[in-house]
């Protein structure tokens, strides 16, 4: 693999450099967006948590965040009275060497002064990111990558997902780090998924994750097998599930993760998504942008994102690269799509070549290029109101 | 060409559809010949070979349910003919929908 990667304090190592401002709260999402805007920089990302309430979840993924490998600099923007730890965040980050200025909208007076004091705060981030970055030699087995699957349609199962799964073989046999998750889509397949563990202890988390995810989700009122399902050719929950679960490829199951917690040897993980204790916040994951931020946050350096019906979206901090499925959705929304799996129903391409084009475009991707979401400027970020508790030491490889 | 159907795993005994393959047609899947009892439509199943009551439908190497009826190899495999083995934690209505 020919690729430079940006070497982090913790021997991690980055496939992009970005400058994150976050706000802290709604109230500080204007001043920090117009930061953004401002800067004009496609590797300065906006990101942010909208509650004004203290989270221990959302606390904890910012924290993941700022110190994520693909993250350079950081800047927080807080209005002053939300009850966001920024102290801790600021502290977390230059604990990571990574330069981190904090500007609170009420002390500096008002709008327009954040604004400005933020552009500077910019230039002196890139300054400070410019002088201390150091560029490193590349391997698969540095990279941590994670998988969704978002407007899922008849062929998701068949092409796409399966190709993922392909190119996740590969990435675990060459050392890499791969995380799949959306539980609530694998009610059905947690026998299979046991048999993968590579342990007991881990065969049980992966049967309680998923347990508890039928549990969320019927207390949601939240179905998953739909009338459309069965019209595509889909017999059963089990076989609906396969469809998302095959994203994972065949390696053993080596841990089961909660975000943000990380991988702590490589191997492929699932990453369990679905809150603990009783549903208080709603949804799980109310839109695809919030499973890939939670998969960046436990260390994803880029998403694989399967479409059938055609998802648009990219993300802050983590490239996304989209992989249809369906012919039709190739013809028609090519411009944000990455890699064709439909070609595999004419023919002209296999599960086997779809997988490792895949593979190729990571390693492309990992040394700076661009995928189609992130040339167009797609930058989606969300975060809202979850809790879990902290895994247990069962859930991680021993 | 394009192929009609494609075999997702090994063990599978159904193969999916990547286009409407019409009743009659004949199907190569690994060096073996069926031939298609009906019209399937795309994203559908058909049996790789001859399956019987209360076997399992092996699809991506799994499980995904059981037969109701016997069917020969080539014909449509859904709802008419298996059944959702999942039993869930909870409640064990509205899986096979």
């Amino acid at each position: 693999m020919n690729a430079q990667g940006y070497l982090r304090p913790d021997g991690r190592k980055g496939i992009r450099d970005a400058l994150i401002v976050a706000y802290l709260v709604e109230c500080a999402h204007h001043a920090a967006r117009r930061i953004v805007d401002l800067a004009d920089d496609p590797q300065v990302h906006l990101v942010g948590f909208p509650g004004c309430y203290p989270n221990d979840y959302a606390r904890r993924m910012m924290k993941a965040l700022v110190a994520h490998p693909n993250v350079g600099g950081v800047i927080l923007v807080s209005l002053g009275c939300e009850s966001f730890d920024r102290e801790g965040v600021a502290a977390h980050a230059a604990a990571h060497g990574r330069p981190v200025e904090t500007i609170v909208i009420q002390q500096v007076g008002g709008t327009r002064t954040a604004i400005e004091q933020g552009r500077a705060a910019v230039a002196r981030v890139q300054a400070q990111m410019t002088a201390s970055r150091v560029r490193v030699p590349l391997a698969l087995s540095d990279l941590v990558v994670g998988t969704i699957c978002g407007g899922s349609d008849g062929t998701s199962g068949i092409t796409a997902n399966p190709a993922v799964g392909r190119a996740f073989d590969r990435l675990v046999d060459a050392g890499a780090t791969c995380i799949f998750e959306e539980t609530g889509e694998m009610i059905g397949c947690e026998g299979p998924m046991a048999h993968r563990a590579a342990s007991p202890s881990v065969a049980d988390a992966i049967v309680a994750s998923i347990t508890k995810a039928e549990t969320y989700y019927r207390t949601m009122g939240f179905g998953s097998f739909a009338p459309g399902n069965a019209e595509g050719g889909l017999s059963s929950q089990e076989e609906k599930s396969a469809g998302a679960y095959v994203k994972s490829g065949s390696r053993p199951i080596v841990g089961v993760i909660k975000p943000p917690e990380r991988p702590t040897t490589p191997g492929l993980y699932l990453m369990d998504v679905v809150p603990d204790g009783e549903p208080r916040f709603g949804f799980p994951n109310i839109s695809d942008n919030a499973e890939i931020v939670e998969m960046i946050a436990s260390g994803a350096h880029l998403t694989l994102f399967t479409t059938g019906r055609g998802s648009v979206v990219g993300s802050a901090i983590a490239p996304v690269i989209k992989i249809t499925g369906n012919p039709e959705t190739w013809q028609r929304m090519g411009e944000d799509m990455d890699i064709n799996a439909g070609a595999i129903f004419d023919g002209s391409a296999t599960l086997h070549s779809v997988g490792a084009q895949i593979v190729d475009m990571i390693q492309a991707v990992a040394g700076g290029a661009e995928t189609k979401s992130e040339a167009m400027g797609h930058r989606e970020f969300i975060l809202t109101y979850k809790a879990f508790e902290p895994s247990g030491p069962g859930c991680f490889p021993r | 060409m394009a192929p009609a159907v494609i075999l997702l795993h090994g063990d599978d005994n159904v193969v999916v559809c990547c286009r409407t393959v019409e009743a009659g047609e004949h199907i190569r899947v690994e060096g073996a010949d069926i031939v298609a009892a009906q019209r399937v439509a795309l994203g559908h199943k058909l049996a790789r070979r001859d399956l019987s009551t209360g076997d399992k439908v092996i699809k991506y190497g799994a499980s995904i349910g059981s037969m109701t009826a016997d069917i020969r190899a080539g014909g449509w495999v859904h709802m008419h003919n298996m059944k959702s083995d999942y039993i869930g934690a909870h409640l064990r209505d509205a899986v096979t929908g």
